[in-house]
């Protein structure tokens, strides 16, 4: 109660130093104990703790070295007791206060471990929503409430879920320690589909009611920096990350005052963000510079090309209907092909995208889905085929799984039918 | 992917299941035990139970901004017993967890064989639109 405010009050650029921390401490205390599961666990109650101790008591004089110790302790109180193991594990408890080594080693091999960590939570025997939310955990320095608030799901779902993944780390024996170059080439796909994932997780619920929701989307753009940073030289790492960030500069532009979708060719560009858009630019060409073409580097320069148009019918369609050609080819996949179908119409006009769709309706991972009708119903509105159009808007609206999708092509629907009724009603000039 | 699983099994009329204290048990250790398992394997989101359709009330805005409130109605064949919210990686994961619910202990051991609605909720990002 007498505590002065300022010091209770806990400010945003502790809890990043401490996200920024947790990843290395972990490193540190998972290649001390040979146990990454249960260093895991220790560094978790290691940041509980300063979450709790920190804006009462001020910040320590060297924060990493208190985390380390916290979580030391906490692995050896828990393998204390266990009575076999006791010998061996108190002598390396003593050992604790040893010598730190010296400053730039210590930095190599905090980033060493970050990868290592990132390739162990990303690990491939993991389900995706299982691999997120160690991912968040574990690399990301959040905490499990956090992750638990973040996808809506109780903490103690997601304190078990995160307990489960590490799980299956442990019985599928991976070392601690970094991946061969093979293996990093054979990985890094799954580590970068986690990131990405958590980023579309983030952003397209940024839309609608969630507002208290933590903004996963940053997460991940500062999830995909970091790795950035560990593998400066990988063209796709660096493609995702501008992909996020060409992505998110649209953000404030894409809902309205109610949390409607606003689609990309109504929205207010001025509200881009320009900083991203250059940030986001520059990297991509650096990538695409390199010569390896990928599935993320394509993907960001489709979203470089929208960015990059002052107006809607500035759109540059033609590169970005030859940026869809190479990611078919890049990696082939049936929304790849809506999208493309999209691209079509643009260049060749709707009846051409149309005749695209038509290969998708034998294509079982995507026939009857909603985005096939609501891409099909936005090319027949284009056309001029209105009745068509509105059957497959609600066709569609019926079909989708988001509240703010729903409502978006129900108005679709109900917009095109009011203006058919409104231009069937009125006289024509020639009846007057 | 989120999904209600809902067991609508309760008659208007009806009052609670007159079964054996065994297979009365037997019953409710499965259904704890089922929570249990979901909460184990990082799926559970939510169940509740409801009451019976005695203590239901049906609600209606009247014209003058006074709610109408009646009770149970037994036109209705079928009332909502209890819900789960679960988040699983597959929609046939969903099925399968709604299947072991339906075949939940009756009298004598003998499964129900319940219905389960299995419903997606509506939780999903919406894809970016054109």
């Amino acid at each position: 109660m007498t505590d002065a405010p300022e010091r209770t009050r806990w400010d945003p650029a502790s809890e990043h130093l401490l996200r920024e921390l947790a990843p290395q401490v972990l490193g540190v205390v998972a290649r001390r104990f040979r146990d990454f599961p249960s260093a895991e666990d220790a560094v978790q109650e290691a940041l509980l703790a300063a979450f709790r101790q920190w804006p009462a008591e001020g910040m320590p004089e060297n924060p990493r070295a208190w985390l380390i110790r916290v979580a030391s302790r906490r692995m050896t109180d828990a393998v204390r007791s266990e009575i076999a193991r006791r010998e061996r594990e108190s002598a390396i408890a003593e050992e604790e206060p040893a010598v730190e080594p010296p400053e730039e080693i210590e930095a190599a091999m905090d980033s060493q471990d970050t990868l290592i960590l990132l390739f162990m939570c990303c690990h491939p025997a993991l389900s995706a929503s299982s691999a997120i939310a160690l991912t968040l955990r574990a690399v990301g320095g959040l905490t499990t409430a956090e992750i638990a608030h973040a996808f809506l799901v109780p903490e103690a779902t997601m304190a078990q879920r995160i307990s489960r993944a590490k799980q299956s780390i442990r019985t599928s024996g991976v070392p601690f320690r970094a991946p061969t170059p093979q293996e990093r080439g054979e990985r890094l796909p799954a580590v970068l589909r986690v990131l990405y994932l958590i980023f579309n997780e983030g952003y397209a619920s940024s839309i609608g009611a969630q507002l208290q929701r933590l903004d996963l989307a940053r997460e991940a753009i500062r999830l995909a920096r970091g790795t950035r940073t560990l593998l400066p030289d990988d063209p796709e790492v660096a493609g995702l990350l501008a992909l996020m960030l060409l992505t998110d500069a649209r953000r404030a532009a894409r809902a309205g005052s109610q949390g409607e979708i606003i689609p990309l060719d109504q929205q207010n560009r001025s509200l881009w963000n320009r900083g991203e858009i250059e940030e986001g630019t520059a990297l991509l060409t650096q990538a695409l510079s390199s010569g390896t073409v990928g599935l993320y580097q394509l993907q960001a320069a489709i979203a470089a090309v929208h960015d990059e148009a002052v107006t809607a019918d500035a759109t540059d369609w033609p590169q970005i209907l030859a940026l869809y050609e190479l990611l078919q080819r890049v990696a082939p996949s049936p929304v790849v092909t809506l999208n493309h179908a999209i691209a079509v119409a643009m260049v060749h006009g709707p009846a051409a995208g149309l005749q695209r769709l038509e290969a998708l309706d034998g294509d079982e991972r995507l026939s009857g889905h909603y985005r096939l009708d609501a891409v099909r119903a936005h090319l027949l509105e284009r056309l001029g085929e209105i009745e068509r159009a509105v059957q497959h808007y609600r066709a569609a609206a019926a079909g989708t799984a988001s509240i703010p999708e729903q409502n978006y092509l129900m108005t679709q629907a109900a917009r095109l039918e009011e203006s058919r009724e409104a231009h069937t009603s009125q006289p024509t000039d020639s009846e007057l | 992917m989120k999904y209600m699983l809902m067991m609508n099994t309760m008659r208007a009329g009806a009052g609670v299941p007159a079964w054996p204290k065994n297979d009365l048990q037997a019953h409710i250790a499965f259904m704890l035990g089922l929570n249990r398992d979901l909460q184990q394997s990082g799926e559970f989101v939510q169940a509740e139970g409801l009451t019976f359709p005695s203590q239901a009330r049906q609600v209606r805005a009247g014209k003058d901004g006074v709610p109408i409130t009646d009770g149970v109605f037994p036109e209705s064949k079928e009332f909502l017993a209890g819900f789960w919210i679960i988040d699983v990686e597959t929609p046939e994961r969903a099925y399968a967890i709604a299947g072991r619910i339906s075949a939940a202990p009756g009298p004598g051991g003998v499964p129900l064989n319940m219905p389960i609605e299995v419903r997606p909720v509506m939780s999903a990002p919406p894809a970016e639109m054109m």
